[in-house]
């Protein structure tokens, strides 16, 4: 009775101490996580926070706008998308929206709203359920018939009138009057204005009648496509390329530096002990600088561009490579080296025959594994060294204004991403045998 | 009809000379893939390769002889950039923290077995595919936009790299766990998390561990690299210090030391428990 008593009790002792265990885990997770909060200043944040940025992000990314402008100095109007000048109407030309003789046209914008613009700079934008707003520029100062409390989606001050619509924006300025028409899609992703074949179907395009006198449709198509001025496709594709070459020699050239170091720091092949010790601590070295130091001290030298961030990837990379490399060199197994040596060959054949066929396939599912790695480390380095689909996607970030570019490089970099995390498997899978994918 | 030695030796050869044509293709081939992408890289990059080879050595130097001449002032600041360093390591814990649970109740929920709707396991395989797809610095930057600079940005933009990277390497480890205690469970009337907690959980610990305590290594990389594109931290201060040029490569120099020191302990740290996890599961 007592042994059963006296394991009772330790079984009563072990559960009562697993879970005091289990609690002091959770208390001190629960403690640090309190403790973040008050560090990051979670409370802060939520005031900071602008949440009419997330909303313009949102449906930025998916929408244009068309500006419609009139200078205030002659009258000159002027029709372009996003309001940048590759995304102009041609002279002479105009959305179907505008309508309406040069001296009183009428912009319609899509929400029941009707700006027309009269001589002398008189604006009347006509919005259902609420009225006629009138204003208009007289001496230098803007004038409406607004009372003096507008609605909140009204602002008006003698320098300044904006006002929003459901489906638009109307600015009176001083210098012009612009009228910003939103609409959803992303406009110009195929053809730009100037191109003879915008707005053109596809059908058209590929079989209908030659379209430009000058070019057949299949290659003037493709150049107009290819060199289109608001969406750089070519651009964006040599970017993409870009950040693809500096994973690609970033990864395979640190391959090609860390396999001789790794046989130096691998117990079996350097009995040296210093030696060893010397070129662990390189490898230690050149892994702790980190890539984002090394991406710096490196474009000092080779100035912003894919090699400095290719070198970048591959100095930390050998580091890491030879680490790994080394610990599978440690656990190849003798007796293929002795069968190996008994057929009188020498130390190079012993490591050609004998060692580097065990470790090739671990080798290469570590290169293939860091490859898809490295494509992510280097869109990260792109955008501080200048170079690759990073750059393209943190300017386009930092101006703040086109977010469906935005939204087009995250898709691209995704699919990227994607494509090289499929590519590295296949190859690894032809390279080394199906049977080493468990999935 | 048996064939003769010469014969079996001609097919041998012919094999091996085959063999070693098509290596040799492909060595060519990779050998010829390096040297154009070099060329392509180095014709694109602002400097050459070969005129900015000698000039690497220039910039540490500056920066080592400048905090030489100004080694009395390191101490300090050291001390000065201590916080941010705290800011970053704090970043890579909480989203190594938070990614690791999401990615343990995602991973759960997409393996065959032990799935709690077996039907939507290609959607949470999905969902981690898209998660470990998207790079940290697209929703860093996103979210800067959106929250302003700070900590919280990287923090968001790295736990759902780490969800989805863990994620992965979880469930790979999940499929083979045994799942006869979880049929005990189950015929005590658990319920699935119960089932999860105690019967799947202990048995891949261990495993999650160590590959937890190697994405906490990677995040905090990651956190300080962030930092650099304004997403608060001892990459920030960097660029900071960066930015002012000669004259301030004294904080320049504290800033990597605390970063490369940083690095070096934490590469050590984990990979001494990764090591004492690894070598308990075999025993």
């Amino acid at each position: 009775m007592s042994e059963i008593a006296t394991l009772k009790a330790d079984a009563d002792a072990l559960f009562s101490r697993k879970k005091t265990v289990a609690f002091a885990v959770r208390a001190v997770i629960f403690a640090y996580l309190v403790y973040v909060f008050f560090a990051f200043d979670i409370l802060g944040l939520a005031q900071r926070a602008k949440m009419e940025n997330a909303v313009t992000l949102v449906s930025d990314s998916w929408s244009h706008k068309t500006h419609v402008t009139r200078s205030h100095r002659g009258g000159a109007m002027d029709y372009a998308i996003e309001g940048e000048r590759k995304g102009r109407y041609p002279e002479g030309t105009r959305p179907d929206w505008v309508t309406g003789p040069d001296d009183a046209l009428e912009v319609a914008l899509g929400d029941g709203s009707i700006v027309t613009l009269l001589p002398s700079n008189r604006t009347l934008i006509d919005i259902p359920g609420f009225g006629t707003i009138e204003a208009a520029l007289i001496d230098g100062r803007i004038e409406t018939n607004l009372s003096e409390n507008p609605p909140d989606w009204v602002y008006a001050s003698p320098r300044r009138v904006t006002i929003r619509t459901d489906n638009g924006r109307i600015t009176l300025t001083r210098s012009k009057t612009e009228i910003f028409r939103y609409a959803g899609g992303w406009e110009l992703f195929f053809y730009t204005l100037n191109s003879p074949y915008h707005g053109k179907r596809f059908g058209e395009i590929a079989f209908g009648d030659q379209i430009d006198p000058e070019r057949p449709n299949w290659r003037g198509a493709w150049e107009d496509f290819w060199g289109n001025a608001m969406w750089r496709h070519a651009d964006v594709l040599w970017a993409i390329g870009e950040t693809i070459l500096m994973a690609f020699l970033g990864t395979f050239g640190a391959a090609i530096v860390a396999l001789p170091l790794a046989f130096m720091a691998a117990k079996r092949f350097a009995p040296v002990a210093l030696i060893r010790s010397i070129t662990r601590r390189i490898f230690d070295f050149v892994r702790g600088v980190d890539a984002l130091i090394w991406t710096i001290v490196l474009a000092r030298a080779f100035g912003p561009g894919p090699l400095t961030g290719a070198l970048a990837i591959l100095i930390t990379d050998t580091g890491t490579f030879g680490k790994i490399f080394s610990e599978a060199l440690e656990n190849v197994d003798e007796k293929q080296i002795e069968g190996v040596a008994s057929t009188g060959a020498k130390q190079v054949q012993r490591y050609r025959f004998g060692v580097i066929p065990q470790i090739i396939p671990v080798l290469l599912a570590q290169i293939l594994y860091f490859l898809e790695s490295n494509t992510r480390s280097a869109t990260i380095i792109g955008a501080i060294t200048g170079g690759g689909i990073g750059l393209l996607l943190t300017q386009a970030m930092q101006t703040q204004k086109d977010w469906e570019e935005v939204a087009y490089y995250i898709v691209l970099v995704i699919l990227m991403v994607m494509f090289m995390d499929w590519f590295s498997g296949w190859l690894r899978g032809k390279l080394i045998g199906r049977s080493e994918e468990k999935h | 009809m048996s064939e003769t030695t010469a014969q079996i030796q001609a097919n041998y050869m012919a094999l091996v000379n085959r063999r070693r044509l098509y290596g040799g293709l492909t060595l060519l081939v990779f050998i010829l893939l390096m040297a154009t992408g070099f060329n392509i890289a180095d014709a694109r990059n602002a400097g050459g390769f070969w005129e900015g080879l000698h000039r690497i050595g220039d910039y540490p130097a500056d920066v080592l002889s400048e905090a030489w001449e100004k080694r009395a002032d390191l101490p300090g600041l050291l001390l000065k950039y201590f916080p941010a360093l705290i800011e970053t390591i704090n970043i890579a814990a909480v989203s190594t923290l938070i990614g690791a649970l999401s990615g343990l109740v995602l991973s759960l929920l997409a393996t065959r077995g032990l799935a709690r709707w077996p039907r939507l396991i290609p959607l949470f395989r999905r969902i981690l595919d898209i998660m470990r797809a998207i790079p940290e610095i697209v929703i860093a930057l996103m979210l800067i936009f959106i929250l302003g600079g700070g900590p919280v940005p990287a923090m968001i933009a790295i736990a759902i790299h780490t969800a989805g990277a863990l994620g992965k390497m979880f469930s790979e480890v999940a499929e083979n766990a045994d799942l006869k205690p979880v049929d005990g469970l189950k015929s005590t009337g658990a319920n699935w998390s119960q089932q999860m907690l105690l019967g799947v959980i202990p048995q891949v610990a261990p495993n999650y561990l160590s590959y937890t305590l190697l994405r906490f290594e990677i995040n905090i990389r990651a956190s300080a690299i962030l930092g650099f594109v304004g997403a608060g931290g001892i990459g920030y201060e960097l660029r900071n210090s960066m930015a002012w040029g000669p004259g301030r490569f004294d904080e320049a120099a504290a800033i990597f030391i605390l970063l490369f020191g940083t690095i070096v302990f934490f590469d050590q740290l984990s990979s001494r428990y990764r090591n004492r996890l690894t070598e308990g599961a075999h025993q």
